[in-house]
């Protein structure tokens, strides 16, 4: 059986409502099937928006999505067939989670015995196996989104939407239901669209991302991608730490361009810049520039260290440098020999690759 | 370590459960304070006038304290044969002043209600007692007029001995307690309050059924709609409440009569013939129509407040798991308001059972309630005790409705805001 690379297609989709402003611009979006695709975006993105449509509770505007090469525009939500996990969970708290579980299977009209054998292995499958006879009320958090989830999963939909659905939970059950939403993931290979805020959630579960800002996908790319090639500096921003340079594009030639800064110059890698005069902004990526580098790196500049401040496991350094006073470093903690103290002027260097001339903010 | 005694000390040596009784006990005593005026105003305005209706209802001390004396005296009577010197004489020496006093029509009334006659015996007595000579009363009573050897007689007067009575309860069922002290109905002509307890649960039902059907949109719309419409239509609904009850029931005469504007469009549309007006008004229509309608508040915001507190994506939820948007709702959603349903059924009943004023304006002969006799023997009858009696039938017959909701949906489950 081969995948469908386009299982799921957003085709030239515009999404307004109040006829003036468009939440959602010209969006163009292939989803493979079986694939984690997460939309990635602040707030008012219009990624939730997106999902939506995707379940059916919003029309576009204009434009079609295609569900296996059907448009679906027309279909209402409950014969579309997609699963969805809430933000809020949204168990019905009058049932048990026996009754949240069978009741798909239930207005499926299933046989008793394939309800009951279903929802088991549903339960099964996110380790609640005793949990049936209890009522969403007197379950945890972690809990009660492990029920949505199994409760999306219960009818074998084609698609499972998840609109931020650990957005309510602690930072460690996130982490860890993080992984378990991803192993069940790839244990029965259907299709999920994921939407969240939280790069960390985007960057640990999906084979790709979609990064949305103003109603537009910056950039769709897999998780490494994304981090180490953004394409714009909306997303390298977004993505991860990061350190900038706005200046003017003085010199470029195969691969590599001198960057005029108010004080010096950078060699960087041109991503979106094409001519000399141009503006940009230079991104780095904290871990990219070293202190007192071994190796020939192609930019070394001096900096002084204006604070320090100790994360147990890393170090981090705020520099000025190239009259950057917000130049991040991160130090790992076993490079003791490093003379970290503040006021210190100390040797930075990094490739001119892992300087990205991108566009100006 | 106190391990041995299993006993905590604290600091000052003091064992732990005795400091914290006393630190508990300032806090219970100032809580206490904080609510004890609020108490004292239910006691003044709840308690002491229910427990006044009640005494009032039951009260029948007007004939024992009118013949202190034979009451005394027949203590000892078993009643089966007639009673001995000392309770004639009792009776005619109580009897004396009741005449000389000119209570004894009281005293004449009230026996006659016992035993049927009683009164032209009793008024012979009056006349003649005033030439009886000391001693050997028995004799002297019974020459003059011969009922009093009859055993009966005096058995109704004992009946009256206890200064208590369930005799007006009796009364508002229909029943009486006859000679024999057996407990009968009142003769078929007679029977009034039965068909008003009937009519006034009916009408009371269907108030709540009409208002519960005329809610659930309403309060549906209200909870759904963008704040800015749902206020203006919390406004429409609450407007109502602004306006005082008289003006609104007036408006329904003005509404309803059959020169009324109601009937004036239908007549205009041609729906009714001009000489064939349908009453509307002074009968159990006009009474449903204007009650629903004054009591719709009552239903609205209890479902309002409920469903206010369902989050849309549980519906969004059922319809993703693929149930139609009928399904989702009646399953889903209908559930999750029954706590609302139940507080807004429970308040609207409540109030439509012993509802007054609407009733008494546009009811007519046959839309009155059993608030209305209520209010005819508080105020034209003066039979305050009876009246005492059937409001005291009325709250009971509500906590007995509280009481079988209670066992069907649990209290807990009332949500009313």
């Amino acid at each position: 059986m081969s995948k469908k690379a386009d299982f799921v297609k957003f085709d030239k989709v515009d999404k307004s409502y109040d006829g003036k402003v468009l939440v959602v611009k010209d969006l163009n979006l292939d989803i493979e099937e079986g694939e984690f695709v997460t939309m990635l975006g602040p707030s008012g993105s219009g990624k939730t928006t997106c999902l939506m449509m995707l379940a059916g509770f919003e029309t576009p505007t204009n434009g079609e999505i295609f569900l296996d090469n059907n448009p679906i525009s027309n279909i209402p939500p409950h014969k579309r067939g997609i699963g969805m996990v809430f933000q809020n969970y949204a168990l019905f708290p009058h049932m048990t989670v026996f009754e949240n579980l069978a009741f798909p299977l239930k207005v499926r009209k299933m046989s008793k015995e394939d309800i009951e054998k279903r929802v088991d292995k549903a339960l099964s499958m996110v380790s609640l196996g005793g949990f049936a006879n209890r009522m969403p009320g007197q379950l945890s958090g972690g809990q009660q989104q492990r029920v949505a989830v199994a409760r999306a999963l219960v009818f074998d939909p084609a698609v499972v939407l998840m609109d931020e659905p650990l957005g309510a939970l602690d930072k460690n059950l996130r982490e860890s239901m993080q992984y378990e939403i991803k192993h069940i993931h790839e244990s029965i290979g259907v299709t999920v669209v994921y939407v969240t805020h939280d790069q960390g959630e985007a960057l640990t579960m999906s084979n790709r991302i979609a990064v949305f800002n103003d109603g537009k996908v910056q950039q769709l790319s897999s998780p490494d991608k994304l981090y180490e090639e953004p394409v714009n500096s909306f997303v390298a921003e977004f993505i991860g730490e990061n350190n900038t340079f706005g200046g003017e594009v003085s010199e470029i030639s195969n691969g590599t361009c001198k960057v005029k800064l108010e004080k010096g110059e950078i060699i960087a890698n041109p991503i979106s810049v094409k001519s000399v005069g141009e503006k940009t902004t230079v991104s780095i990526r904290p871990e990219r520039a070293l202190i007192n580098p071994k190796d020939k790196m192609d930019n070394n500049q001096k900096g002084k260290i204006e604070e320090v401040i100790y994360h147990g496991d890393h170090t981090r350094v705020r520099l000025n440098l190239l009259g950057n006073s917000e130049f991040i470093l991160k130090v790992p903690n076993s490079s003791q020999n490093l003379d970290i103290k503040l006021g210190n002027e100390i040797n930075i260097g990094w490739n001119s690759h892992d300087a990205r001339a991108l566009d100006p903010k | 370590m106190s391990s041995e005694t299993g006993k905590i000390l604290t600091t000052d040596g003091i064992p732990l459960e005795e400091s914290l009784k006393q630190a508990e006990k300032k806090n219970k005593i100032k809580a206490f304070l904080l609510v004890a005026p609020l108490l004292l105003f239910l006691i003044i305005t709840y308690m002491i006038p229910i427990g006044d209706m009640f005494s009032r209802s039951i009260d029948d001390k007007m004939v024992t304290n009118m013949l202190p004396k034979t009451y005394k005296a027949m203590e000892t009577w078993d009643g089966k044969e007639l009673p001995p010197e000392e309770v004639f004489e009792a009776f005619y020496l109580d009897y004396k002043i009741l005449v000389k006093n000119k209570t004894a029509g009281k005293l004449q009334t009230q026996l006659n209600y016992e035993k049927n006659g009683f009164k032209s015996v009793l008024k012979k007595l009056a006349r003649k007692q005033k030439k009886f000579e000391e001693g050997n009363y028995k004799e002297q009573i019974m020459k003059v007029h011969k009922r009093w050897r009859n055993v009966e007689y005096w058995r109704a007067i004992k009946r009256r001995a206890p200064s208590y009575t369930y005799s007006k309860y009796l009364k508002g069922v229909d029943m009486y307690s006859n000679e024999d002290g057996k407990i009968v109905q009142v003769s078929e002509d007679r029977r009034i309050h039965r068909i008003l307890w009937i009519r006034t649960v009916e009408v009371a039902f269907f108030v709540t059924l009409f208002c519960f059907l005329m809610a659930y949109p309403i309060a549906h719309l209200l909870a759904t709609l963008p704040m800015k419409y749902s206020n203006l239509l919390m406004i429409c609904v609450l407007l109502p409440f602004w306006t005082s009850l008289l003006v609104r029931t007036a408006s329904w005469m003005i509404l309803l009569q059959q020169q009324g504007i109601v009937n004036d469009f239908f007549v205009w549309t041609g729906l009714v013939a001009d000489d064939n007006r349908p009453e509307m008004m002074y009968n159990k229509t006009g009474t449903y129509v204007a009650m629903t309608q004054i009591l719709l508040p009552f239903m609205v915001l209890p479902l309002y407040s409920v469903m206010k507190t369902i989050s849309p994506s549980l519906m969004r939820a059922g319809k993703s798991l693929g149930a139609t948007p009928a399904v989702a709702f009646f399953k889903v959603y209908f559930p999750l308001t029954i706590p609302g349903i139940g507080a807004g059924c429970l308040l609207v009943f409540i109030l439509a059972i012993g509802y007054y004023i609407t009733p008494a304006l546009v009811g007519g002969a046959s839309g009155t309630l059993i608030s209305n006799q209520i209010a005819y023997h508080m105020k034209s009858t003066l039979d305050w005790s009876f009246a005492s009696a059937m409001g005291l039938m009325l709250l009971t017959g509500v906590l007995v409705i509280y009481w079988i909701y209670n066992k069907l949906v649990g209290v807990d489950n009332i949500k009313l805001g």
